[in-house]
């Protein structure tokens, strides 16, 4: 097996810039995305010891955490939000920085607006202040999260300091059924592994059912990554994300496009090559899947049943599931059908892409948001509201009273004003549903885009395949 | 990060123990955007009381101390949880040493990274260095890190211990990023390579 290398191990060997006697490797990084909430020390740190920025032409910023969903020339409410957003746009002038301002139509979250734009790309690193930047890794980009005194080193030096990862696959057989998405099979992945199940790997993704995936699927799919407790996924390039790059604004020219496409299909796996571990999973079995607990890994079918805490053998584990019982105010025991909701939220970077806005609008048409029932849509960039809006998106889910809004990550986080209220229980495509994610005291249960809005349209969580 | 090689300056006493970094840094002063500005707030529930007022007998509040460059305290200073804002807490205030028995980890590798030099001493020398502190604005301490010996006001001399490769990054004023941008050739050069081999990358990002 020597001389066989995984996608992984490549793109990694590929971005030595030099290997210390303890093993810690300083890495170049290709791609450095920066948001509001993470990188203002770390440009005062830079503007304290008189440092630049060493590759701007590298660094991609928007304003998005903070920022209000309904109208883009709104002021910012929280004094502290505003001051994030002002002084990203500050240091972004000061330090030559581009920029994606609320105004502009490329704005949007961050880990849309990056594969939107074609600044993304195969075999490259990847890194922004922020976990979920692991959805670049369907692209075949090593993308991962760091820290804001990490965020000042890449930006002072376009390199990383890191320790080598370990190397795990999840192969995922068979053909996704009907009425299932990229958003099942990752809920389903994470309920195997659990939210340990990745730490300290890298996981790739391969087979049939991940091969099958549109590109928009496969960031759903490593999206969620790091809710296995994996710092990276990967999905090694091909056909499907050749043909999602080609003409984007930073994709390689005519020229180059050719002799990029030609250096990634050297990136893919080696036959044989060595994984520290392996996951097999089949879908073709699989239902729609809906979390009922506080950690992404409470996942069960939309068939089953909120489970009994004391089913769970891992230590701790029936304590903590009864926690999340008691926080999410469920009964051992009930149907998950019968768990009904006050807000429905469609949007965040696990699934804010323009497939996703489409798969709503499919299940709104004709149909009514359930009584007392507030359903927001949040296009994950201006562009995707854009696109939604040409293909007449917006009308059906208005007509059938979804709130239609700007990009931001809005109540994925509760960062900005969109908010589930204590005590509320919201259907959400979301990628975390940990206690108070949503607003203090909401309730969260992680769905795809088609069950959030079946949900919406009945009132209580519902088998989008019985609509 | 400045860089620390000899310091002369007024010690403060703080005589007691455990000294944490809620009490370094409260928690309501994390949600800034800076690392400056936090030296106001240096602990802040001690120096002032609930109106904002000053509290008389706080040591850093009396004539002699407001100037301090220099912290003698009792054991495990700056336990409690990892925020770095606690050494950005001291260094903006002007706290560039804190010296005491022991201190916790995160906190002693954290003062590190920011420029500030903790000193370990023995049970004894703390007492002496202590007394010394006493005296205030009359009796500065004076801190050598190349020869790494502190001098008290009257002549006398303690000699502490230090990591070889941390004292050479705070001799040279060294973080990690002024590390690696001693290793700045390498990275020119791997730029160099990628351009060729991948001439696709660069440039993308505009203004
Ligand atoms: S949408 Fe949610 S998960 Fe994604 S970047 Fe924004 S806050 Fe983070």
């Amino acid at each position: 097996m020597s001389g066989t290398k995984t996608l992984f191990d490549k793109i990694w060997q590929n971005h030595l810039v030099e290997v210390q006697d303890d093993g810690t490797c300083l890495l170049y990084i290709d791609r450095h995305l920066v948001h509001e909430v993470t990188s203002p020390q770390a440009f005062e740190g830079l503007a304290n010891a008189g440092r630049k920025v060493r590759r701007p032409d590298l660094t991609l910023a928007v304003p998005d955490h903070n920022v209000p969903t309904t109208d883009r020339t709104a002021r910012i409410e929280s004094e502290e939000g505003r001051i994030q957003v002002e002084t990203l746009q500050k240091n972004c002038k000061d330090f030559g920085v581009p920029m994606f301002d609320l105004q502009d139509i490329r704005q949007g979250i961050v880990h849309i607006i990056g594969p939107e734009q074609g600044f993304t790309l195969p075999g490259t690193t990847t890194v922004c202040g922020d976990s979920h930047t692991a959805t670049h890794g369907a692209f075949g980009s090593l993308a991962f999260g760091i820290g804001t005194s990490e965020v000042e080193h890449v930006l002072a030096t376009q390199t990383l300091l890191q320790s080598p990862l370990k190397n795990m696959r999840v192969t995922v057989e068979g053909a996704l059924p009907n009425g299932c998405t990229a958003k099942d099979l990752v809920l389903a992945i994470i309920g195997k592994i659990g939210t340990a199940g990745g730490t300290g790997y890298v996981i790739e993704y391969a087979g049939k059912a991940i091969r099958d995936l549109t590109m928009e699927g496969r960031m759903t799919v490593c999206n969620m990554t790091i809710e296995a407790g994996a710092r990276a996924g990967l999905v090694a390039p091909d056909e499907t994300t050749f043909n999602y790059l080609m003409g984007r604004p930073m994709s390689p020219k005519a020229g180059a496009w050719e002799q990029a496409v030609e250096f990634w299909k050297t990136l893919p796996s080696d036959e044989g090559a060595f994984y520290d571990k392996e996951v097999t999973l089949d879908v073709s079995e699989i239902v729609p899947q809906v979390t009922w607990g506080t950690s992404p890994e409470d996942v069960a079918p939309i068939t089953g049943t909120v489970p009994m805490p004391t089913s769970f053998k891992v230590d701790g584990k029936p304590e903590a599931a009864q926690a999340s019982l008691d926080y999410m105010g469920l009964t051992a025991g009930m149907a998950i059908t019968d768990i009904t909701i006050d807000v429905v939220f469609i949007g965040s970077c696990t699934n804010g892409r323009i497939e996703d806005m489409r798969a709503a609008a499919e299940v709104a048409k004709g149909r009514k948001v359930a009584e007392g029932v507030r359903a927001l849509v949040v296009p994950g960039s201006g562009l995707v509201k854009e696109q939604a809006e040409q293909e007449g998106l917006d009308q059906i889910l208005l007509e059938a009273g979804f709130e239609w809004r700007d990009p931001g990550c809005s109540m994925c986080l509760a960062m900005n004003d969109d908010r589930v209220e204590p005590g509320q229980r919201c259907a959400s495509t979301s990628n975390r549903n940990f206690k108070g994610r949503q607003g203090f005291g909401g309730r969260t249960h992680l769905v795809s885009p088609e069950m959030a809005a079946a949900a919406a349209v009945t009132g209580h969580l519902t088998d989008v395949r019985d609509l | 990060m400045q860089k620390f090689d000899k310091l002369t300056g007024v010690a403060a006493p703080m005589n007691m123990i455990n000294v944490d970094t809620d009490m370094i840094i409260p928690k309501n002063f994390l949600k800034t955007i800076k690392r400056s500005g936090l030296g106001k707030n240096l602990f802040d529930e001690m120096r002032f009381d609930r109106e904002g007022n000053e509290n008389p007998d706080f040591v850093l509040n009396k004539p002699a101390y407001r100037e301090a460059k220099i912290i003698v305290a009792g054991d495990n200073f700056g336990c409690g949880s990892s925020r770095e804002h606690a050494p950005w807490a001291l260094l903006d205030f002007g706290i560039r040493c804190v010296i005491s028995t022991s201190f916790a980890d995160i906190f002693y590798n954290n003062c590190f990274k920011n420029g500030i030099l903790p000193i370990k001493v023995t049970k004894e020398q703390l007492d002496d260095l202590m007394d010394d502190a006493e005296r205030g604005a009359n009796a500065t301490l004076s801190i050598d890190l190349e020869s790494q010996t502190i001098q008290g006001p009257d002549g006398g001399e303690v000699k502490f211990e230090v990591d070889e490769f941390r004292k050479h990054l705070l001799l040279n004023g060294l973080d990690d990023i002024g590390l690696t941008l001693q290793k700045v050739d390498k990275v020119d050069s791997f730029e160099e390579r990628q351009n060729a081999s991948q001439p696709w990358l660069a440039g993308v990002a505009k203004v």
